[in-house]
């Protein structure tokens, strides 16, 4: 393996990523990643010049909705899949900027 | 000599677009529903829902762009910024960075020292968050997804702001220019026009910028001039001190007058942006940016010129006129039912604006009807009512929208243009007040002024002030 993921980065994406690993979680997630970005780096060996980079992997654009309400009131459908619900809202853990 | 320093301002923009629905579904953007109400899987980020963009959020985008002098990337995207909080049930806002709709733009301001160009460094089409409402019993918050998925524009400018004036007349010009497209009504107030203030200063004459900061929370014109003024003090105060700026997101406590750090989303400033696989590309084609460019309405600089050529109004009425989309709009329509724009200036520029003042409105919230003023202003050129009576019928149709006619009609406020009527009020006036009649016929002539007051009194106004005054002279 060329890459070598750091204790730092680890960390890093850790956080990012709102994870709590084990250390041996770690280890295997450093091993993974090292081996991602080798990929990237093989990759990277192509030569892409005068190449358009790809936005979507479908021939695909300009799928578009015309502005009209589609969608009545399904608060109680939607509030089925809340883990908890408190007054008409998804309860979550008191967060505050 | 105490060092000089420099101000640099730029802006973050958001702006809530004017559309019925969400950017990607079909959820209504009404204002006021009970809390999720207007959602759907796609704005409370379900697994398996799939997003699909609103047509009319990249017209409104492209109509600002325009409006902005921006160029129009004819092929952009739409990308994913990581973020994790419950605001945002995604973890993740659709957005553009690699491609945004709109780029390289910028607007004329006015400043003391003259004109100036504010660069537009670009406006992107997103998807606002929803609203936490932190529950004062319970060690919870509530979430409620209504606003999640509302289309916002964010106008990125460049950094060329030196003063709170400039932001100020920034903000305003922005403001009119898509209010007058009808993309936004831009209220401050109540969030539809949010500004995120970056801000650093330097010595003058410097070269680097200084280290920035960005304020949020700034929900007014005045909040912004003193945040900026408070922020650029606070710079300046750690600099002199030797300390160093931290760059870092601070929050306006507009009623403290001072700012503190934010510190939640502190650790995940790293978005992490990559496109969003479930959007596929917009491509805009020439015809279709041409269609949007001859669709956009006459704006405030072109209206204004028209204004002082097309109804004779003076430079600075047609700038309070122009002012405001919707004050525009009230002239425009109230002319064309009745033909008389000077009438319809007056009452805009006279009673309009010092009702205004002392409700402390501002124009975009006039709520009366041009029928109505039309109808008024009829009723004094064809003499049923004079100018007195007028005003006082003008306060109702500006509070109520009442039907002027209707109003004159039901509560007597006609002018009374019969002379034997007026004639024995007249008499009634001069028997009671000798001491004026011996004063007008001794040579004082002011004392008709006061006769002809009392007699307007005792018709409660309703009568012609020109013809008392000759049936007082008459009869003295
Ligand atoms: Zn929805």
């Amino acid at each position: 393996m060329a890459n070598i993921i750091s204790d730092e980065t680890m960390e890093y994406v850790g956080i990012l990523a709102k994870l709590e690993l084990s250390d041996e979680q770690k280890e295997q997630a450093k091993k993974d990643m090292a081996r991602m970005l080798d990929y990237i780096d093989m990759l990277n060996e192509l030569d892409t010049s005068g190449v358009e980079p790809m936005s979507h992997v479908f021939p695909v654009n300009n799928v578009f909705r015309e502005d009209e309400v589609a969608n009545g009131d399904e608060r109680e459908k939607i509030l089925k899949n809340a883990p908890a619900k408190k007054e008409g809202s998804f309860m979550v853990p008191k967060t505050v900027e | 000599m105490a060092k000089q320093y420099e101000t640099v301002i730029g802006l973050e923009v958001h702006v809530e677009l004017a559309t019925k629905t969400k950017i990607f579904c079909g959820c209504s953007t009404a204002f006021g529903g009970a809390p999720n109400t207007h959602t759907c899987p796609v704005c409370t980020g379900m697994p398996g829902s799939l997003p699909v963009l609103n047509k009319k959020v990249v017209e409104l985008a492209m109509a600002v762009g325009l409006a902005t002098n921006c160029k129009i990337h004819q092929f952009c995207k739409f990308d994913r910024k990581n973020y994790f909080y419950p605001d945002n049930p995604q973890n993740y806002q659709i957005s553009q960075l690699y491609l945004p709709i709109c780029y390289e733009g910028g607007i004329e301001i006015e400043t003391p020292a003259g004109k100036k160009i504010v660069g537009i460094h670009e406006i992107h089409m997103e998807e606002d968050a929803g609203k936490l409402i932190h529950d004062e019993w319970e060690d919870c918050s509530l979430v409620d997804y209504n606003r999640s998925g509302v289309p916002l524009i964010e106008i990125v400018s460049e950094p060329d702001m030196r003063s709170a004036e400039e932001v100020i007349a920034y903000l305003d010009k922005l403001r009119l220019i898509i209010q007058y497209l009808g993309a936004s009504d831009c209220k401050l107030q109540e969030g539809s026009m949010r500004a995120d203030v970056n801000l650093s200063v330097r010595e003058a004459g410097a070269k680097e910028y200084g280290t920035r900061t960005e304020m949020k929370n700034l929900n007014s014109f005045k909040a912004i001039a003193r945040a900026v003024e408070g922020e650029r003090a606070r710079q300046i105060e750690l600099l002199e001190e030797g300390k160093k700026v931290i760059q870092e997101t601070r929050r306006w406590d507009d009623n403290k007058e001072s700012s503190y750090p934010m510190r939640s989303k502190e650790d995940a400033q790293d978005y992490r942006y990559f496109p969003d696989p479930d959007l596929v590309p917009v491509i805009i084609s020439d015809e279709w940016l041409e269609e949007i460019r001859a669709r956009q309405p006459e704006l405030r600089t072109e209206k204004l010129l028209r204004y002082k050529k097309e109804f004779d109004i003076p430079d600075y009425d047609a700038g309070i006129l122009t002012g405001s989309k919707r004050m525009a709009d009230i002239f425009e329509e109230t002319t064309a039912l009745c033909g008389r724009p000077k009438k319809v200036s007056n009452w805009l520029m006279g009673e309009t604006l010092r009702l205004l003042k002392e409700e402390g409105m501002e124009p975009e919230e006039l709520s009366f009807s041009p029928e109505n003023l039309a109808k008024l202003i009829r009723l004094t050129e064809d003499g049923t009512i004079n100018q007195t009576v007028a005003k006082e019928v003008f306060e109702k149709i500006f509070r109520e929208d009442i039907d002027p006619q209707a109003y004159v009609e039901e509560h007597g406020l006609k002018t009374v243009s019969d002379e034997d009527e007026l004639r024995r009020v007249v008499e009634d006036v001069i028997a009671a007040n000798p001491q004026s009649v011996s004063d007008y016929r001794g040579g004082k002539k002011k004392a008709l002024g006061f006769l002809v007051g009392q007699t307007m009194k005792a018709m409660k106004g309703k009568a012609d002030p020109g013809v008392v005054s000759r049936i007082l002279t008459k009869l003295l």
